[in-house]
């Protein structure tokens, strides 16, 4: 079942410039490691080294941060859309 | 209810209630709104792009006073966002410009100017006497010090950024509202997420993002309808599409939640990695065995050396100037196209300032290349100091 990951501006580099992809899985965590594995240069900037989550790129189900859901255990279904929302400071420059 | 329950308020002068009769015939603003706006403060984090349709705005709705704290000076790449700067302020400073503007929409408001850098050691007195922050900065260590300033004084911040053609929005530190460390505990690693100076920005986008904080600070200060509190606002400008995200108060922030460990200000360089800049040594033996400089590399192409230039910058940044002879391939296709250059071959690696172009040096060295050097001051300074006929942006 494919799911709808939105990918925020800073990030499109690294979808060939699209701002919405599709990636396959159950879970969030599942559909993350393929939405990496479909788009390699954007692993890095999702995961630490350890292979966590980076905790300035928050991830929401929907309207909801995965965090306060069961964070990459969550369960997607049919429908459902994923954003990734990095943190971006500009605005005086 | 209002930020400011506890003022006196002050009355409209004839000319006032002349200028504000918009306002005064809507029930939800009224005589008592427009005086809560008249004794209400708002301090303006930076005049750039977001400070300057916010500071514009709140000036001529009436909010009473106007704080701004910058130490800029306007420029001609500023002009086509920052609309209270014009063409004939350009080498001001952007206080002066600033105030100068606000003084000519609004006479009736009284314009405070701080020109200093926002920093630990000032924030806290520089917030106090006012009601709302209004977070218009362009770099992480600033945004996390208001935040936490805001909080520690209680005092809550109508905050925007901004990049490229996405802009976000909220309303942090509230009373039982979320933080903005609630939302990112912790900062990017410094060059990960790049700057608007870097990335660029859709022109009307701050004017877009901007206004939504002068609308939030005004609903706070005359405490009608429903704050961006609990809420994260997302505009994709090239869509027009508005997204609202759920933000929720973390009971283990650091700063606002139940057992805080952050209690006073702190190095915010330090805490977003950032190390203080040691002195600059003079450009001659500045270059490492990874570097080098846009005088040496024409020294090299003079002699007829043979040294590739790889060009890291976008498409769009290599029509406005290049280095004669640089083959562009933008940062993010490296990890694809590496394998069209040889990892034997001495590589030049450049971009506008040095930043996007020492990641790519990188990444190539870790894949295997051995000669990989990396211009230092990008194309700005090799039309400074080689061609200076050149356009710069």
């Amino acid at each position: 079942m494919a799911t709808r990951i939105l990918i925020p501006t800073p990030l499109r580099p690294y979808t060939d410039k699209k701002d919405a992809v599709d990636a396959e899985g159950a879970t969030v965590g599942e559909v993350l490691v393929d939405l990496t594995k479909k788009h390699a240069g954007l692993k890095s900037h999702l995961y630490n080294e350890q292979g966590k989550l980076r905790s300035f790129v928050n991830v929401y189900l929907n309207d909801e941060d995965i965090r306060y859901l069961q964070k990459e255990q969550t369960p997607v279904s049919a429908g459902d859309t994923l954003s990734i929302i990095p943190s971006v400071a500009g605005g005086a420059q | 209810m209002s930020v400011l329950t506890e003022k006196e308020l002050p009355r409209l002068s004839n000319d006032e209630i002349k200028r504000y009769s918009r306002h005064l015939i809507m029930p939800e603003v009224g005589i008592d709104g427009q005086r809560l706006l008249k004794a209400g403060r708002v301090l303006c984090i930076g005049a750039g792009g977001l400070g300057s349709p916010a500071a514009m705005y709140l000036a001529a709705a009436g909010v009473g006073t106007i704080g701004i704290v910058d130490f800029d000076v306007v420029d001609f790449s500023n002009l086509q966002r920052q609309i209270i700067h014009g063409t004939p302020d350009v080498g001001r400073s952007k206080l002066a410009s600033a105030k100068d503007r606000l003084h000519a929409i609004n006479p009736h408001v009284d314009i405070q100017t701080y020109e200093t850098a926002l920093s630990s050691e000032n924030a806290l007195e520089l917030f106090e006497p006012y009601d709302v922050i209004l977070d218009g900065t362009d770099n992480f260590p600033t945004r996390y010090l208001v935040n936490d300033a805001c909080v520690l004084l209680g005092k809550p911040n109508a905050y925007g950024s901004i990049f490229r053609f996405e802009g976000q929005a909220s309303v942090f530190a509230t009373k039982n509202g979320p933080c903005y460390r609630c939302l990112y505990p912790e900062p990017p690693p410094p060059g990960l997420v790049p700057s608007c100076a870097e990335g660029g920005v859709l022109g009307v986008l701050p004017g877009v993002i901007g206004v939504i904080q002068a609308t939030e600070a005004l609903k706070l200060i005359a405490g009608i309808g429903e704050p961006l509190v609990g809420r994260f606002l997302i505009y994709d400008a090239l869509r027009m599409r508005f997204r609202e995200l759920k933000l929720r108060k973390d009971a283990d922030c650091p700063v606002c939640g139940t057992h805080p460990t952050v209690t006073k200000l702190i190095d915010y360089e330090q805490f977003c990695g950032i190390h203080p800049a040691t002195p600059e040594p003079a450009a001659a033996s500045r270059t490492s065995a990874t570097e080098i400089t846009p005088l040496e590399l024409k020294v090299r192409l003079d002699r007829g050396e043979r040294v590739r230039i790889i060009d890291v910058r976008e498409p769009n940044e290599f029509q406005i100037n290049r280095i004669p002879g640089a083959e562009l391939i933008p940062l993010g296709d490296i990890p694809r196209r590496y394998v069209e250059l040889d990892v034997e071959e001495e590589l030049v690696m450049q971009c506008k300032v040095g930043g996007r172009s020492a990641k790519a040096a990188d990444f190539l060295r870790s894949v295997g290349f051995k000669r990989v050097l990396n211009l230092t001051g990008g194309i700005l300074e090799w039309i400074d100091k080689v061609d200076p006929t050149q356009p710069r942006y």
